[in-house]
């Protein structure tokens, strides 16, 4: 297990070094490289997470190690998702350090000795978990496109043509893929919301019980509705979608780990360490 | 060995009132190919001229009389005394020539360095050549090398990727903000040349419906017809700014044609969709104010001459790349010219059989019990037959007589006995 957390850093981070290698000096096969290494690393990660499965029989986010790993694992799944349709060739460079630094986070983590839970067999709470962390790994692409865009935006109005403008794509490009992802992570973030609220009745005999995590997703999902309802109604894009989806991906961040760590309520133990 | 001499002019030596004197037109071209050609010194030959220069490469056994020749020939031929532009003819031997003919292909020489056009002129100069059967073993080797140099130099360095005129700029922009061009609509304010270079660019990259605003409603819609466009009045631009995703403004207006609180109020209707501005009017059309609105664009005449600018700065750093890619290039070709000369084919065939031979006696003796004496008569009965089936041969390529197309020869036993692997 061990061994196999290390392998797959190894992996992340080789890509990582392509995808940097590729940002400076524009070869395009080093981008393919980067993008070979990361579906490899995804593997290794995959078999990481299987392994978890099949020793405590049940998806593995029984603490902060395991919750993060998951994590990550679903923020490569869904960029070689988005880069498979849109071949937005620069995206790697956010996803592959993302990804790794994610799991370099985990490796430092001391590992909880694992626990036979039955909670885990639960359908809708598998749902649940396996929803809301592909939503948020869709939002956290969005908002690395959001910078991405940000960049852009700012080399073209300001006319200073240099080391970005030349490597960014266009901004509609940046515009349109951020989009989607936001589409994906608000489609799954509402699905991974129902499904935890029909554990929540099964289980507790409520749907809703005030607890901070729900409250701070309430609050998520609001936000990412006004920014999708804006869009549509009245245009709002570019420069604004991608402070918003910036923005967003910072309540994520606190609805993801700051609720747990800071506040108290029934999600805690999945982020213990 | 015959040598490779290029005599020509370009816009570096000679003002454009001289080369329009020298310049060939097609037909011209290849009528003095042919005479050139003709020359007793000149064994293979190619001629080139385009706005920006003239070059005749040739192949000769005799140098100075035919460099002569070849100069007094362009005099004779564009009927000016030679003494008028023979201070502006620079000659190229050897190396120097082979290295400015893969400089001109690629583009490295040319006034705007990673222009695209010059190597497709060479291609239709060389076409001519071989078609009425000017050029030989070398200038056709030559040739090929320039073209494989100049498609390499394209491919591995970014000489040619950058926009380098006003109206490419605008389109390179444009490609930026908008991802494609394809559909959008375009709006051009007023007349003039470079904004109306701007719009066909604009078309040829698939743009949608063209729209043309003047002052004079007659002008616009004899402007329109040309871009297959539709005429508006100048009233009637801030209402089209709603559907309009380029602007390109060339008016002779002293103030503002479009303002900022016109865009501002477009913006919402227009939900947001990104404006492109781009404002060639001197004094300027659109307020700059709009450039800080959110999701519209305006790059004035001083803004894109930065942008070719830079552009061109990073030409030449390529053009660096490039020479390095031309170095070798001479280098290789330097290598089979040489190769072509007498003396070391002779050698080299001489090797080949020796080595066939030799080989071919060690096998003979391992495979069978040969006497001490035996092996030596193997030996020196070989030795006898290499020299006696080389010495025809030898002799013919030795011949002095062979002084017309030696090379043509040359190549060919190169070639059939595979010498250059």
């Amino acid at each position: 297990m061990e061994i196999l957390i290390i392998v797959t850093i190894l992996v992340y981070m080789l890509s990582t070094a392509a995808y940097f290698a590729y940002l400076f000096l524009q070869k395009n096969n080093l981008q393919r490289i980067g993008y070979f290494i990361l579906t490899a690393g995804i593997l290794f990660h995959t078999v990481t997470i299987i392994a978890g499965f099949t020793k405590t029989g049940h998806l593995p986010v029984s603490d902060l190690r395991e919750t993060l790993s998951l994590a990550a694992w679903a923020v490569a799944g869904v960029f070689l998702v988005i880069q498979s349709k849109y071949n937005l060739k620069i995206l790697g460079i956010i996803a592959a350090p993302l990804v790794t630094l994610i799991m370099i986070v985990v490796s430092l983590l001391p590992s909880a000795p694992a626990q036979v839970s039955n909670i885990f067999k639960n359908f809708w709470l598998v749902s649940h978990v396996v929803a809301i962390f592909i939503g948020e790994a869709s939002f956290a692409l969005a908002g690395g496109l959001g910078v991405l865009y940000l960049l852009q935006e700012n080399a073209i109005k300001t006319k200073k043509h240099r080391f970005f403008y030349k490597r960014l794509p266009s901004l509609d490009l940046l515009d349109i893929t951020g989009y989607a992802c936001i589409v994906v992570g608000f489609t799954l973030l509402t699905l991974g919301l129902i499904t935890g609220f029909v554990y929540a009745k099964s289980i507790w005999g409520r749907f809703w019980s005030w607890d901070p995590k729900e409250v701070w997703s309430g609050i998520t999902w609001i936000f990412y509705a006004i920014l999708l309802h804006e869009r549509l109604t009245v245009g709002w894009r570019g420069r604004k979608s991608a402070v918003m989806a910036i923005i967003g991906f910072g309540v994520l961040i606190f609805t993801f780990l700051g609720v747990n760590l800071l506040l108290e309520g029934h999600h805690r133990e999945f982020t213990r360490f | 060995m015959s040598d490779i001499v290029l005599v020509g002019i370009n816009h570096k030596t000679a003002p454009v009132e001289l080369r329009e004197c020298i310049a060939f037109s097609k037909e011209e071209s290849v009528t003095a190919v042919q005479s050139l050609s003709l020359q007793p010194d000149l064994n293979e030959v190619i001629l080139f001229s385009t706005c920006n220069r003239v070059e005749v490469l040739f192949v000769t056994d005799n140098k100075s009389r035919a460099i002569s020749t070849t100069k007094e020939f362009i005099a004779d031929f564009n009927k000016i005394p030679l003494e008028q532009f023979e201070n502006v003819l620079y000659v190229h031997e050897g190396d120097e020539a082979v290295r400015h003919i893969f400089r001109v292909a690629s583009s490295l020489d040319s006034m705007v360095v990673g222009e695209p056009q010059i190597l497709g002129q060479i291609k239709d100069a060389y076409r001519t050549a071989t078609a009425i059967n000017t050029s030989g073993v070398i200038l056709n080797r030559l040739f090929h090398r320039t073209f494989f140099v100049a498609k390499r130099i394209r491919t591995e360095t970014g000489i040619g990727d950058r926009a380098v005129s006003i109206s490419f700029a605008a389109v390179e922009l444009g490609r930026k903000i908008f991802g494609t061009l394809a559909g959008k609509a375009v709006l051009l304010i007023g007349a003039g040349e470079m904004a109306e270079l701007a719009v066909e660019h604009l078309i040829r990259n698939k743009a949608g419906d063209i729209y043309v605003a003047n002052r004079t409603f007659e002008n616009g819609v004899a402007l329109a017809k040309k871009f297959n466009g539709q005429a508006l009045r100048f009233e009637e631009i801030t209402d089209c700014l709603k559907f309009i995703d380029i602007i390109i403004s060339s008016t002779g207006s002293s103030d503002f044609v479009i303002s900022r609180d016109q865009v501002k109020g477009i913006l919402r209707v227009r939900r947001s969709r990104p404006l492109f501005f781009i404002d060639i009017a001197v004094p300027r059309d659109v307020d700059p104010a709009v450039n800080r609105l959110s999701n519209s664009y305006v790059y004035d005449i001083d803004d894109l001459k930065e942008v070719v600018d830079e552009n061109m700065e990073d030409r030449q750093q390529e053009a660096v790349k490039a020479e390095r890619i031309v170095d070798e290039a001479v280098i290789n070709f330097r290598q089979w010219h040489a190769s072509l000369d007498v003396v070391p084919t002779i050698i080299a065939l001489r090797n080949k059989v020796q080595s066939i031979t030799e080989a071919e006696i060690k096998k003979t003796l391992q495979s069978n019990k040969f006497p001490d004496s035996g092996a030596e008569a193997l030996n020196k009965m070989a030795g006898s037959l290499i020299n006696k089936i080389l010495h025809d041969p030898t002799i013919f390529l030795k011949k002095n007589g062979m002084q017309t197309d030696k090379s043509l020869y040359i190549d060919a036993v190169r070639k059939l006995f595979k010498l250059d692997e």
